[in-house]
């Protein structure tokens, strides 16, 4: 016989799931987003969507190979997920310029400098979005494309309000946020795409589904109290759920294995935090949106929460 | 029909079953055996022959050697042609008797003739356990736990759940499977000597669903034998630790630290139950067992009945010689065997099979940066943090590995089965788990 006899300690069997496997099925899940963006906003969503991934991918090769001086190890597929979430959060219209310099701070500062995949505290994506919003607040934030009109059109494209936006608060069609055809960031614009694209996770066992839920059900519940308190002053629950990013940020942003906790329960308490705050912004402070800032505020207590939060062991409570 | 199962944990493993409907056929005696004197938990036996010895089949030729500890019998007769330290399952080398195979002259004691013996009225406990001692057996699912131990149940505790394992949870194997369908009335038996030991009224024998077959047919049987339930269980990987088949069938889980016996519950492998039926009943010692010999390439799997000491080369040369694309050699399952390194290993009274992988899945992916990813967590049927455990061995921190809970991991492998990023956690934790249980044995000196 010719071979060798490998000799390594049990288990020798593995499941299927690979890296590039779980990062493939989430480029996947937002696939129906990445359409539904493309219907609205055209060359726009394109153009920014390739600019943000072929930048995230350069800047983790080059940052791998000559700065850390180790294996590049793109085809892992974690800088294109990073890439496609980053796009996701901006406008169609915004300078591929800009979108470069978001994923050199997205990848550079938010993944790399921590020491890689697997290292870093802060959703990359989600430091790149806060850092372009709070350095190119206008470009970031004043001038939403049109979807439809705004199709063929790129960096002149024609804008409207958004609504998150403080004129629009409430005003706009629940059907039009369900299904697309609002103003708003590339990915966040239809909330039916997102929904798909987070069964699919589900089901494909992803993700689970503590975060996603917690999140929606915690800005549901405080959401309904402020509107039934409060009808003329506070928009309705559904209008919540289905604006501003939330359900991008549930399904795809909070959900992000390396910042958020190990533990089922550790995961409900992270995205009760992260629904809190997002309300607490969006009611009381200045940013109708809040969720970027919410998510990343609870990725910072996440370790805490991994150490304080254990999952339930085997022997501990008596069962029936 | 319900299914039942554990709340913590799990993975679901393809299961293989390649041999599921291949009758038990004996395997021709070979010319050498070599059998090891430790073939248990617990203190190796004695070697009570000497070189140049004629034994008979079934002479005892090693006393067990404490109260942890097994009497071996010999499986052949023959001349002793050599007392030495051979390679077993784990790598080591442990004393061996190598017997040069003549004839097949059974000791005069033991009962050959077929009929099933039922009457157990006359027999005492005591006479069960001492005779289960005499006999050598040991639990033969893999743990090989002295059985006469686990059938002495302390004074102060009590049991009220005999739970029979034919579980069989590792892909591939179905030598319980073929022992139940085909020594089903051996196994009830077996069954109730069990009860009678430990004094107990009610027995379950735990199934899982890809055994419908045995489930039916036990089922049947069991009407004839008052007491004993047959439990259908969930497919799911490791329905078979005795922990967890504890858990599904009585809903209690055994405490940190703690004995199944601590929950009322005696659990013996399917085959041991056999074993203990033919140890009381027909007066023969534990020497031969079966095995299962099974891969994706092998050509003609099956399953074998083996004498003790069998070098494994015998079993692979049976089923067809090994494929052109082996590239491991399994004893036992793929998920908590040992890899071997030659043929020449002899079966021993825990090899419960001999699995050959190809070269395609015999190799470790590439270790990638662990992603946080919360499935080993998931995985892990003891609910402990196995990406946490594998960090605090890596760098040797005992303290957090002991306040962790590294002695409650059961090595069953689906962390690592569910690691996306083929780290070797199991390793780190195998290591952190021995060292912390070195140093609490050396506290309490």
């Amino acid at each position: 016989m010719s071979n060798l006899l490998t000799i390594s300690p049990s288990p020798h069997a593995k499941g299927k799931d690979t890296v590039k496997s779980l990062m493939g099925g989430v480029l996947i899940a937002l696939a129906p987003a990445f359409l539904v963006s493309l219907y609205f906003f055209g060359i726009g969503a394109l153009i920014t969507t390739l600019v943000s991934v072929i930048s995230c991918v350069l800047f983790e090769w080059l940052i791998t190979k000559f700065i850390l001086k180790q294996t590049p190890h793109i085809c892992d597929l974690s800088a294109v997920l990073t890439g496609v979430l980053l796009a996701f959060n901006l406008p169609s219209n915004i300078s591929p310029f800009i979108v470069m310099f978001g994923a050199l701070i997205a990848i550079g500062v938010g993944k790399m400098s921590f020491g890689g995949l697997g290292q870093n505290p802060f959703n990359p994506a989600l430091v790149g979005r806060v850092f372009l919003l709070i350095s190119f607040p206008v470009q970031m934030t004043g001038a939403w494309p049109k979807p439809i009109e705004a199709r063929w059109q790129y960096l002149d494209a024609v804008t409207g309000a958004t609504p998150m936006s403080y004129s629009e608060l409430g005003k706009v069609n629940l059907m039009d946020m369900f299904l697309g055809g609002v103003g708003g960031s590339l990915g966040e614009v239809a909330a039916l795409a997102l929904i798909l694209g987070g069964v699919y996770l589900i089901v494909k066992r992803i993700i689970t589904w503590h975060i996603p839920v917690s999140i929606l059900l915690t800005v549901l519940i405080i959401t309904s109290i402020a509107y039934l308190t409060d009808p003329t002053k506070f928009a309705s629950p559904l209008y919540h759920l289905l604006g501003g990013g939330l359900l991008l940020g549930a399904i795809f942003m909070a959900t992000d294995y390396v910042t958020s906790p190990m533990s089922s329960t550790g995961k409900l308490i992270y995205g009760f935090g992260i629904g809190l705050l997002t309300v607490i912004i969006r009611l009381w402070g200045s940013y109708p949106e809040g969720m970027s800032f919410a998510i990343l505020i609870m990725n910072a207590l996440t370790p805490i929460i991994n150490k304080y939060v254990k999952p339930t062991r085997f022997g501990v409570v008596k069962t029936k | 029909m319900e299914f039942k199962t554990f709340s913590i944990g799990g993975v679901h493993p393809a299961d293989k079953k390649l041999t599921a409907g291949v009758a038990i056929k004996p395997l021709a005696i070979p010319a050498t055996v070599t059998i090891p004197c430790a073939q248990h938990i617990g203190a190796p036996a004695e070697i009570i022959v000497q070189k140049g010895d004629k034994v008979k089949v079934g002479q005892l030729i090693a006393k067990a050697n404490g109260f942890v500890s097994a009497n071996i019998h010999s499986s052949v007769s023959g001349t002793v042609k050599m007392i030495g330290p051979v390679a077993d399952a784990s790598g080591y080398t442990k004393q061996a008797v190598t017997i040069q195979v003549e004839g097949d002259e059974w000791d005069e004691s033991i009962d050959r003739t077929p009929d099933i013996k039922r009457n157990i009225d006359d027999l005492k406990a005591e006479d069960i356990v001492n005779k289960v001692h005499e006999a050598g057996i040991v639990g033969m699912g893999g743990a090989t736990f002295p059985t006469k131990v686990k059938l002495s149940i302390p004074l102060e505790k009590k049991a009220d759940a005999v739970i029979i394992n034919a579980v069989e949870c590792e892909p591939y194997l179905t030598a319980d499977h073929r022992v139940m369908l085909e020594k089903g009335e051996e196994l009830m038996i077996g069954t109730q000597l069990i009860m009678k030991a430990v004094r107990c009224e009610n027995a379950y024998i735990g199934i899982e669903q890809n055994k419908l077959d045995a489930i039916k047919y036990l089922t049947e049987l069991s009407s004839k034998y008052p007491g004993i339930k047959v439990v259908p269980l969930k497919l799911k990987y490791p329905q078979g630790s005795e922990k967890h088949l504890i858990a599904a069938i009585t809903g209690r889980e055994v405490p940190s630290g703690r004995l199944p016996i601590d929950v009322g519950a005696v659990v013996d492998n399917a085959g041991t139950a056999v074993a203990i039926y033919e140890a009381v009943m027909k007066n023969k010692p534990l020497f031969e067992r079966v095995v299962t010999v099974t891969g994706d390439s092998v050509k003609n799997p099956g399953n074998f009945l083996v004498r003790i000491g069998t070098p494994i080369k015998n079993l692979v040369d049976e089923v067809g010689g090994l494929p052109e694309d082996t590239g491991k050699i399994i004893s036992g399952g793929p998920m908590m065997g040992k890899a071997i390194t030659t043929l020449d290993i002899p079966v021993a009274k825990g090899t419960s099979g001999v699995l050959i992988l190809p070269q395609t899945l015999a190799h470790r992916g590439e270790v990638e940066n662990c992603i946080r990813c919360g499935k080993c967590v998931d995985a892990c049927p003891m609910g402990l943090e196995p990406y946490l455990l594998s960090a605090y061995a890596s760098r040797k921190n005992f303290e957090e590995l002991e306040n962790n809970h590294v002695t409650d991991c059961i090595e069953c492998g689906c962390c690592v089965f569910s690691c996306p990023s083929n780290r070797p956690i199991l390793d780190f934790v195998r290591f952190g788990k021995q060292s912390v249980m070195k140093i609490i044995r050396s506290r309490k000196k």
